[in-house]
């Protein structure tokens, strides 16, 4: 008989089920924090001058989802280092920081290690160690106890990452298609789909842009260089190099920025207003390419009447960006095409108007025909794997599609938002949640309004939760399953777009430490105990993945040895220069400047502009991105990639800083619009950021204190955004839709 | 505005935010090094002169007092290595360019000698005493014989030793403050001074002790005057050396330095001792206490200071 | 006989700290501790703003002050110009520390003082330091100075470039394209 927890308590990844231990636990922890360095938690590396065995094996990278092939490096079984593959056209031998220091993911041992199970201990929850056996009979119990009084379908799946590749399958074996991913609503959404219905296909990742041949590239928020996917960067560093014309739009000044030609320093929020008026300075001064608009696309007099309004001077007043610079940088942008690129972006949902942004942007780079083209977005390759063979997906009586339908009809995936306020109506939804599965995505730091998060999951009978390291979210778990890191297990294929296909592998370079396991194995194991053997018809990873790569004749033995192979070999054309046939699946099958998807749905075939909310007197629009060594809140704790950076800070403009008394390097405490508060965080008073906003890196204030090294350290950019603005087209949450002003931290007392 | 940010990567924690190599052993050795200069050498000058028995606490008290001080002070250097396993490596070499080479050679040959020094003058002191092997009676009869010598030689090594302590901190370029000739005769004076000021709390004798102070007056008087040459130089230099003297002049070593260490540890006691000697004023052992303080405050504020300041 | 040096172009730098932890994994550097770092350099007023990023390290000086002051010689210059500690010779006295005006050193936990080697063991197999090779923007380059044919030397010849405190008077041997 399993407990039932209408009420789930956050719980430390610390109680082993004895109460002294918790006592014992703190002590510990002041002696820690008290002689910082040096931290000597990490397990040794081993070094060139260590004689021993050296021995290599393939992998690509889990950081990021930019999947960089490398090898690992060991010494003795003990771990060295990682570096790129130099056939890996993802990193061209060169890993980024975090792949380099993704040695720490595996080294840290602050890591998960046993799985877990929510007890009732002396009328105390409490996490409880468990078996593996105790822990999969748990879930699969739970899953076939909502499956049996709701249906299979009222079991959803969050997931991100390689693990998707085997538990999607077990979903859906099981009868649910309730899945989803932040990638999309937190993400890359609105982008896929401005672009879906202006050219009939989304962009992808890789990215399908084509930086190498480009002589203007245009950055709108893209933070190139702090945003560090790997070969995007070494191609951007390269068309700095080279003397490309760099245009960037940031209210900050980016490293980005810094290379620029020019920065545009805009008012956040307004970037819809700048595309239009550079859409406007194409058409009024002619600047576009007439032969490729008139060839393939639709709706360019609907748009030439539209945009006349939306002159620079229309623009000024609310971007800030003064008229002659908007009209000299539509005109470089016009003299390069079509090797003009404008860069699409990638975590888009900014302001909840994001679909209608990515579609002005996409009209943009119609009109400057550089779609299709060289130097612009090329057609990407794909390498063909076909996959192992499986019996048909039985047919969910509802799937996430008949969630979003009536309120974003255009989402094209499951916004994960969605799901959650699904669960928030308990009982009361039309097709009620009641169990979730979270693999790889630290929910409470990836989505906005971290409360909601919290009372959906009090509506729920069950919660599983997956991951590497105590996250945050692994606290509301009713079970906590500890995986291995990426160097400590098989994954399916990598299989990428882009120029050249490849195929890459991902091969343990060491045994799991303490109990963790891969996820192909627990997804394999509850199928078993689910009864849904037969989607799982492979013994083992291994078979699974030379049972692939037989059939495009290679072999796991061929893989291991290299690593990365290119297929296929032969180059086949990408551009419409080389042959490419230009098709558009739209409904007109043409470029749709005017979109007649987006009129048949209500929505405004055109970009209109909106403004966005302006800050209340005495507050601060709260921006954040990426820094370079950090891949969001999974690699604070990393003991080699904490040092390069262990807190993040808040960006204030020094008249702002000024009129709060504050100075550089102090703590302050940040509270928004509605109340809350963040973590201390330092603040740094700088020139390179408006007066109007204030800038931090996402992924920092972890308040799991089992995560020794991150803990408290700096502030989370989640708990802040309390309020978001939901794009109407595709679900996507707005997360730069809040303002905060400055908070003294109060002296504590020991 | 010039923004300057190490984003990553450089958090030693020696090093950042600014050096912190030196702690306590470094100016306490400083201090005592200076001290035991000044001891030796009025120990052995005024031994030549033979005035042993004119002033007592000057030749013999001094004498027996420097190797005390001075292997405190080289116990404090070696609890300062951080590979002490290594200590030996100093004597496998003499590196001529290096101060610390120097240093180290010098504190190797002084304290022997001033050991024997002390063995000179022990019966003296403490009639009593009895060596404990005849050994050592044979090594004090040997050196009977070379006392002389031995004098001359101490009092050039003691000069040595008092320099040095000063030309080893001068001797980094890359350390602003610390980077000027001064320092060396600053430090040898000052040294000069603390060991005057030691050997008045040790006389018992009123003409000696005068003798003391009017020496000391000297020693003092050149130590302002070369404090002076110090911020002066400092401040005709190059940049970083003027943000260095900013650190004395309004930083944060601005009231430290020339309250306490100018004005009790060198003013006040200079005024005591011009009062002493024109018999105004009480024999007093307050000036020789001051002296010390401020001998000691000084070289903690000046390797403290020298460590704040950078490129 | 080789004078190595390295030429880092601050246009294609972006900061990332990539150099770093390769050094760090690659040198076995203790967790806490690091031979290279990033320096962002901001001049300018907004919206006029100017920003070099560096990656810095021992430049390995070929007027040291840190082999002068060495009372052991433990610091050294080896073969191509290369500054080095024998940490057999080394007795943490932390006179380099001190003397080293790019506070390029550390103090090792085990007591010795340690720095960049310009990743001599790697020179030896005629690969290029381990930093140099991960750069993901290719900002670093690594070579014979006194080569006219060296990528370093063709760099400084087309190239503005400066060095570190030159005022400092130590000669330096990491040049910074501009
Ligand atoms: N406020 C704010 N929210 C954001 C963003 C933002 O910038 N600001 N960015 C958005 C964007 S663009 C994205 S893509 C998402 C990213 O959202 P997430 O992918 O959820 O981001 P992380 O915070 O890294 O959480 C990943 C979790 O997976 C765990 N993990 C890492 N590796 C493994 C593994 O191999 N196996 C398992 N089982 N677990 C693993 C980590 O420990 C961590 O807990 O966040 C979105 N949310
Ligand atoms: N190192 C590192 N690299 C990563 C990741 C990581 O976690 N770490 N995550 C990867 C993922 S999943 C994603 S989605 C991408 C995200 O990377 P990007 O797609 O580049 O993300 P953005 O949100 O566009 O970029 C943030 C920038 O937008 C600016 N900005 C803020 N508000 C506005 C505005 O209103 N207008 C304009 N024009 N700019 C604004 C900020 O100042 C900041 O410079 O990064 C990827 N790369
Ligand atoms: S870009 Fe960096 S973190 Fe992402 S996969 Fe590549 S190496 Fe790993
Ligand atoms: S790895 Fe290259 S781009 Fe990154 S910080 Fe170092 S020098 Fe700059
Ligand atoms: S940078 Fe510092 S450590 Fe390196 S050679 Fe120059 S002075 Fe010596
Ligand atoms: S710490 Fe070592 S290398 Fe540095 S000066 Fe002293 S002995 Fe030489
Ligand atoms: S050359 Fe080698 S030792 Fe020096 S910073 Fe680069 S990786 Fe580190
Ligand atoms: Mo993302």
């Amino acid at each position: 008989m399993s407990p039932k927890f209408t009420r789930r308590e956050f719980l430390k990844i610390s109680g082993i089920g004895v109460a002294g231990l918790a006592i014992g636990g703190k002590a510990l922890e002041a002696i820690v924090s008290e002689s910082e360095w040096p931290q000597a938690d990490a397990l040794p590396l081993v070094g060139p001058n260590t004689p021993g065995n050296l021995e290599v094996s393939p992998t690509y990278c889990e950081i990021c989802f930019w999947k960089c092939a490398g090898w690992v490096y060991k010494v003795d079984g003990k771990p060295w280092k990682i570096v790129g593959h130099k056939d890996d056209p993802n990193c061209n031998g060169r890993l980024c920081p975090r792949g380099t220091g993704g040695i720490g993911a595996y080294t840290d041992n602050e890591r998960l290690k046993y799985p877990l199970m929510r007890k009732v201990v002396r009328g105390k929850q409490q996490f409880v160690q468990v078996t593996w056996e105790e822990a999969l009979d748990f879930i699969a119990e739970n899953m076939k106890k909502i499956a049996d009084k709701y249906g299979p379908e009222s079991m959803a799946l969050f997931t991100h990452g390689s693990g998707s590749r085997f538990f999607e399958p077990l979903f859906k074996a099981f009868g649910s298609d309730t899945i989803a991913e932040p990638s999309y609503a937190q993400c890359r959404g609105p982008r896929e789909e401005g672009f879906r219905l202006t050219f009939g296909e989304g962009i992808g990742s890789p990215e399908r842009i084509d930086i190498p041949n480009a002589r203007c590239i245009v950055l709108i928020g893209s933070h190139i260089g702090e945003n560090m996917l790997n070969s995007q960067v070494q191609e951007f560093s390269d068309a700095v190099a080279r003397g490309a014309t760099i245009i960037t739009v940031d209210p900050r000044y980016s490293t980005a920025a810094s290379k620029s030609k020019y920065w545009l320093p805009i008012r956040p929020g307004t970037d819809l207003a700048l595309l239009l008026a550079w859409i406007n300075v194409m058409i009024q001064e002619n600047l576009y390419d007439k032969e490729y608009v008139e060839k393939y696309t639709y709706g360019f007099d609907k748009l030439k009447k539209f945009i006349q309004p939306y002159t620079p001077e229309w623009a000024y007043p609310i971007t800030t960006i003064k008229p002659h610079i908007i009209r000299q940088t539509a005109r470089e942008m016009a003299m390069q095409k079509p090797a003009t690129l404008i860069h699409p972006g990638r975590h888009v949902t900014w302001y909840g108007n994001d679909t209608q942004r990515e579609r002005a942007l996409a009209i943009l780079v119609a009109l400057l025909g550089s779609w299709g083209r060289r130097g612009g977005y090329y057609y990407p390759n794909k390498a063909r794997v076909p996959k192992y063979p499986l019996p048909p997906f039985p047919e969910p009586r509802w799937t996430w599609k008949d969630l979003t339908l009536d309120q974003y009809p255009l989402a094209r995936k499951a916004p994960t938002n969605v799901l959650r306020d699904v669960t928030l109506q308990g009982d009361n939804a039309t097709h009620p949640i009641k169990g979730w599965m979270v693999n790889a995505t630290n929910l409470l730091m990836t989505l906005p309004e971290p409360q909601k998060t919290i009372d959906a999951i009090q509506k729920l009978d069950f919660i599983a939760v997956i991951d590497i390291i105590p996250s945050e979210i692994t606290g509301w778990a009713d079970v906590v399953l500890p995986e291995c890191t990426y160097l400590e297990r098989y994954d399916d294929l990598r299989i990428s777009q882009g120029k050249m296909p490849t195929i890459a592998l991902r091969a343990p370079a060491f045994p799991p430490r303490w109990e963790s396991k891969p996820s192909w194995w627990m997804a394999k194991q509850l199928a078993h105990r689910l009864g849904l053997d037969k989607w799982f018809p492979w013994n083992d990873i291994e078979e699974y993945l030379d049972y692939r790569l037989k059939q495009v004749g290679l072999s796991l033995a061929e893989l291991k040895k290299k690593g990365v192979v290119r297929l296929p070999e032969q180059k086949t054309p990408i551009y419409f220069e080389e042959g490419i046939q230009p098709r558009f699946r739209t409904p007109t099958g043409k470029i749709e400047l005017y979109s007649t998807v987006m009129e048949a749905a209500g929505f405004d075939p055109l970009p209109t502009y909106e403004h966005p909310e302006e800050p209340p007197e005495g507050y601060y629009r709260l921006i954040y991105g990426r820094a370079p060594m950090h891949s969001f809140s999974r690699t604070t704790n990393n003991p080699l990639l904490y040092q390069l950076m262990k807190e993040n800070e808040v960006w204030v403009h020094p008249t702002v800083a000024q009129l709060h008394g504050i100075k550089n390097g102090e703590y302050v405490i940040l509270e928004n619009q509605d109340g809350a508060r963040s973590n201390k965080i330092r603040v740094k008073v700088t020139e390179r950021i408006r007066h109007d906003c204030v800038y931090m890196v996402h992924g920092f204030g972890h308040w799991d204190r089992r995560l020794k090294r991150a803990y408290k350290k700096g502030a989370s950019t989640a708990k802040l955004i309390t309020k978001v603005k939901t794009d109407p087209v595709m679900g996507g949450t707005g997360l730069r839709t809040n303002f905060v002003t400055f908070r003294k931290v109060k002296k504590l007392t020991a | 505005m010039h923004e300057v940010t190490i984003v990553s990567g450089r958090h030693n924690h020696l090093i950042d935010p600014y050096l912190t190599i030196w702690h306590w052993q470094i100016p306490t050795y400083l201090f005592l090094g200076g001290l035991v200069a000044g001891l030796l050498f009025f120990s052995a000058l005024y031994y030549l002169r033979g005035k042993e028995e004119e002033y007592p606490a000057i030749v013999r008290l001094g004498a027996i007092w420097a190797p005390i001080l001075l292997a405190i002070g080289m116990f404090a250097l070696f609890l300062d290595l951080d590979y002490k396993l290594h200590l030996f490596r100093f004597y496998m070499t003499l590196r001529l360019k290096s101060p610390m080479s120097w240093g180290a050679w010098t504190l190797i040959t002084i304290l022997p000698l001033s050991i024997l020094w002390a063995m000179l003058h022990i019966t003296s002191v403490f009639p009593k005493w009895r060596w404990p092997h005849p050994v050592f009676q044979s090594v004090v009869s040997y050196t009977q014989k070379k006392s002389k010598l031995l004098a001359w030689i101490l009092m050039v090594l003691s000069m040595i030793l008092g320099m040095y302590t000063g030309i080893l901190l001068s001797a980094f370029n890359a350390r602003p403050f610390w980077n000027s000739a001064i320092l060396g005769p600053l430090f040898l004076v000052s040294g000069l001074s603390t060991g005057l000021a030691f050997l008045m709390l040790l006389s018992k004798n009123h003409e000696e002790h005068l003798l003391l102070n009017k020496i000391d007056l000297m020693t003092i008087s050149l130590e302002l005057f070369f404090i002076i040459h110090l911020f002066m130089g400092l401040l005709a230099s190059s940049e970083v050396k003027i943000q260095a003297a900013k650190l004395f002049l309004g930083g944060p070593y601005t009231a430290s330095f020339w309250v306490l260490v100018v004005g009790l540890g060198i003013i006040i006691p200079a005024i005591l001792e011009t009062l002493e000697i024109s018999n105004l004023g009480k024999r007093t052992r307050v000036a020789a206490v001051l002296i010390l303080f401020g001998g000691i405050l000084m070289r903690f504020i000046f390797v403290q200071a020298g460590q704040l300041s950078s490129f | 006989m080789a004078r190595y040096g390295m030429v880092i172009d601050t246009q294609r730098c972006v900061g990332c700290g990539d150099c770093v932890v390769a050094c760090q994994t690659e040198n076995n550097v203790p967790v806490g501790y690091c031979r290279d770092w990033i320096v962002q350099d901001v001049q300018g007023l907004f919206p006029e703003l100017y920003m070099e990023i560096r990656s810095e390290r021992c430049n390995h000086c070929e007027n040291p002050p840190c082999v002068r002051c060495c009372p052991t010689g433990a610091s050294h210059v080896v073969e191509g110009g290369i500054v080095l500690v024998d940490k057999d010779k080394c007795t943490g006295c932390k006179a380099c520390i001190a003397a080293c005006p790019y506070d390029a050193r550390y103090v090792h936990p085990e007591g010795y003082v340690d720095k960049c080697t310009f990743c001599e063991h790697r020179l030896k197999e005629g690969l290029l330091p381990a930093c140099v090779e991960v750069c993901p923007t290719h900002a670093m380059h690594f070579g014979d100075l006194d080569d006219p044919e060296s990528e370093v030397s063709k760099l400084l010849k087309t190239r503005h470039h400066h060095v570190l405190h030159p005022e400092a008077g130590t000669k330096p041997k990491v040049f910074y394209l501009t």
